[in-house]
């Protein structure tokens, strides 16, 4: 029996795992941070919320490309497309990048975020520049994402 | 697109006028005064801190008086209530304000002892509770608790820690003093924590007794009043109850209050505007009979100002052109299409000396670029609807919020565009909902193509988005060089690099790794190569040798050039940061797919008919919310990143301070009427 399928499967649930676990740490390392502000000054609740979404995107991400993979292999619409070993590690190896860049950028997004909502607690007036610096650390996610999604396409 | 050209000016009137000017200035809110004069023996600064910080002090217990008003009678506020802004008054309604101003601090002065009473009141009713509580173990005994005995017996009353019955009591009794027996003892009442008792005996054994007891943890009561704990228990309820009756009667009152939140309001306002009047005042050079005004105005403001300052009183107004050595407050002026993004330039920093006013070219950018990134025709139908719907209904909200909104509408037009062009409309819920309930295939052409069925042509198209918005960056700079006549810059840092940048494109282009990425090879005749390989030589040597020219050392000015030359590679690394056009349009197209198709897989297995509608449109609203209010903080983010880091790179430093003229506006809930 082929194992192409289970390859390409395993790639979909590796995207939207580690990309969601990212996430998931970095936007809870954030809400904490966010928490905080919020108890000193209620006024910042919209700002600050800006801040801890920021690195919830790869967790976005990650799903997309686990989306793109389970439609172009047919797993979506029930009917799985034969495959053989070769084409599944294929799919394996595109869902590489936004799962394991995602897992990493997203934590370290976090931990900006934590230090720009330190930024917008002493200055909220300096926000926009606050929210530059997690942005910076998303780049690299997009990046992967753009990698992952022009290989997925492109099998 | 501008920076408002700004002047100095300079007011020297007479002190017995001077209430009025400053309140005139203030009115006015043109003007940003200067405090930082120089004092000397005949121009001195008046000391009007007290002044100040009593006005503040006023200003703050009316805010305090607010807040207690909030707590206790809220007002009824709508969820865009924060959307509203502040209350327009006219100057007659002020005025009227003013003379009654001794009334409403009274009226504050109350609300906040009021707030101490009710406070006090329920501290009472907690001790009394409190009390009561710890009385219900006694409630059998039925002397007073502080009872000590008939003229022939002593009574001991108290407590033994833990749980005792009658009988371990009366054991230990025993076993301490085996020969007491006249004695009587009676365990009250007894929960796990302690042990109520009342023990009788005669007068000589009573030391006895109480030696037996306490060996075994006996401790008399906290509370020992002359009353049964029966009358004191119904003494302390109904204390509880005269207290939370003068509960309920203070906050009648505190409500009944609430209607002058209006009045409480303008006097918080008018003090923190007395507070400022004094603070500005207190940096005043004055003299015995004349003070000095200094500050910056609008050019446009400025005659007006002074002939209507020296019609009205008997001063001095002079008005100068800014030295070229100072840098003069920034104040914005754009059309209604470009302001709206001034708040985004005010973010990273405003346009420093000699710099121009970037908000007119980002403006366009910023629509556009926004725009293909959320790119749906759905989603930017939404946030246009959504934006003018609110500027229409609260046309008092504040500034900002105004900018924010109109350029949400902007950006919202763009995305609309842009999804009309891919074929978005919330994704693919036409043809979605189409099959699901109609059983019909529809297919609506895409105006210019579908991104997820041609993602190269869509990422290529990103970087020519890209080169052009970097580009016009460079234009930018290249036009301030220019207007400053210095051609040498503008040739080596402008000209020099659009033939390098350009030249290495045009070399690009014809090659087999764009040809294998665009999908189509491109031929170029021999002499457009030609030209295009001396172009970037040319440039590259012009950079080499010329971007260091200031340095008179020869091999250094080399050496530096070169590393000039190096970055090249950061207009690559930022043409490339450009790809989040397309990562980002494509993850508000899939993730919208992905609600419908789950969304249609649901209604599906429910057979169609009424309940699948209805669930259908739940899913698709709640869906859709999620997906838009990730994608277009994404947007907004990403957009924001694309003009500070990318293209603000090319040109701009910002680090303008902003004008902030001596003004009225600093208020939190009234607003003048103009009356210039």
């Amino acid at each position: 029996m082929e194992l192409g399928l289970v390859y390409a499967l395993t790639g979909a649930a590796l995207a939207s795992l580690l990309a969601g676990i990212g996430s998931a740490i970095g936007v809870g390392l954030a809400g904490r941070a966010a928490a905080g502000a919020v108890a000193e000054n209620p006024d910042l609740f919209s700002k600050v919320l800006i801040l801890q979404l920021l690195p919830g995107t790869q967790g976005i991400y990650g799903l997309l490309v686990a989306f793109v993979t389970l439609s172009q292999t047919g797993l979506l619409g029930g009917n799985p497309v034969a495959m053989s070993n070769a084409t599944g590690l294929m799919y394996l190896a595109a869902c590489l990048p936004i799962a394991i860049v995602g897992l990493i950028s997203a934590i370290h997004q976090g931990k900006t975020s934590v230090a720009s909502i330190g930024v917008v607690i002493k200055k909220p007036d300096q926000f926009g520049k606050a929210m530059l610096f997690p942005a910076m650390v998303e780049t690299y996610a997009i990046l992967a994402l753009l990698i992952s999604i022009l290989a997925i396409f492109a099998l | 697109m501008a920076v408002l050209q700004m002047q100095k000016i300079h007011i020297c009137a007479l002190k017995s006028n001077r209430k009025q000017i400053l309140e005139e200035l203030q009115r006015k809110g043109i003007v940003q005064v200067e405090t930082d004069g120089q004092e000397d023996e005949i121009f001195q600064k008046m000391d009007t801190g007290n002044t100040r910080s009593a006005y503040e002090k006023r200003a703050q217990s009316a805010e305090a008086a607010l807040k207690v008003l909030e707590r206790f009678a809220p007002e009824k506020a709508g969820l865009l209530s924060s959307l509203e802004g502040k209350k327009v008054i006219s100057a007659e309604e002020y005025y009227s304000q003013v003379k009654v101003q001794d009334r409403i601090v009274k009226t504050v002065n109350r609300i906040l002892s009021l707030e101490k009473d009710l406070a006090e009141a329920r501290a009472a009713q907690i001790r009394a509770e409190v009390t009561l509580e710890s009385l219900v173990p006694w409630m059998s005994l039925d002397v007073p608790m502080n009872y000590k005995g008939s003229r022939t017996t002593a009574a001991l009353i108290g407590t033994l820690p833990n749980q005792w019955t009658l009988d371990q009591v009366q054991k230990v009794i025993a076993q301490a003093q085996p020969e007491l027996d006249a004695y009587t003892v009676e365990v009250l009442g007894a929960d796990k924590d302690q042990t109520c008792i009342f023990a009788v005996c005669a007068k000589a054994d009573v030391e006895r007794l109480e030696d037996a007891l306490r060996i075994n943890g006996f401790a008399r009561p906290s509370t020992l009043v002359a009353q049964t704990p029966a009358s004191y228990a119904e003494e302390m309820e109904k204390a509880r109850a005269d207290h939370k009756k003068e509960e309920e009667v203070i906050l009648e009152q505190l409500k009944a209050l609430a209607d002058q939140r209006a009045q409480i309001r303008f006097v918080a306002d008018y003090y923190t505007m007395r507070a400022e009047k004094y603070g500005v005042l207190g940096g005043l050079l004055q003299s015995k009979h004349v003070f000095f005004v200094n500050g910056y105005i609008p050019a446009k403001h400025a005659e007006k100002c002074k002939t209507q300052l020296e019609e009205k009183y008997s001063c001095q107004v002079q008005i100068e052109e800014v030295p070229e050595d100072e840098a003069a407050p920034v104040l914005l002026k754009n059309n209604g299409f470009t302001a709206p993004v001034e708040g985004v330039v005010e973010s990273y920093g405003l346009p420093g000396k000699g710099e121009v006013d970037p908000t007119g070219v980002m403006a366009f950018f910023y629509y556009f670029l926004f725009g293909l990134m959320l790119g749906d025709a759905g989603y930017g139908l939404i946030m246009v609807i959504g934006c003018a719907w609110a500027l229409k209904k609260f046309p008092g909200m504040g500034d900002g919020m105004k900018k924010m909104l109109q350029m949400f509408f902007y950006c919202g037009i763009s995305t609309a565009f842009w999804g009309v062009m891919f074929n978005s409309y919330f994704g693919d819920i036409i043809p979605i909902v189409a099959d699901t309930f109609f059983g019909k295939t529809v297919t609506i052409p895409a105006l210019w193509f579908v991104p997820l069925d041609d993602p190269m042509k869509l990422l290529l198209f990103s970087f020519l988005f890209g080169i052009i918005h970097l580009f016009a960056g460079l234009a930018i700079k290249g036009y301030m060089l220019l207007r400053d006549k210095q051609y040498m810059d503008f040739f080596c840092s402008v000209v020099l690099w659009y033939a390098l940048l350009i030249g290495l494109i045009l070399i690009l282009l014809p090659t087999d790794i764009f040809a294998s990425m665009a999908g189509t090879t491109i031929y170029f005749p021999a002499w457009l190569k030609a030209v295009s390989k001396w172009m970037a030589i040319g440039g590259a040597v012009g950079i080499v040798l010329m971007s260091a020219r200031d340095n008179k050392n020869f091999a250094l000015r080399i050496a530096l050039g070169a590393y000039d030359l190096y970055g090249a590679s950061s207009w690559l690394s930022d043409v490339l940061s450009y790809s989040r056009l397309l990562a980002l349009g494509l993850a508000t197209g899939v993730i919208a797919s992905v609600i419908n198709t789950m969304d249609a897989m649901l209604a599906g297995a429910l057979g169609g008919g009424i309940l699948a509608a209805i669930v259908f449109a739940i899913i698709f609203v709640v869906g859709h919310t999620l997906n838009l209010a990730i994608n277009l903080l994404g947007a907004y983010v990403h957009t924001n990143r694309l003009q500070f880091v990318e293209f603000f790179g090319k040109f701009y430093e910002g680090g303008g301070k902003a004008f902030a003229p001596f003004s009225a506006s600093k208020t939190k809930y009234i607003k003048f009427k103009e009356e210039n």
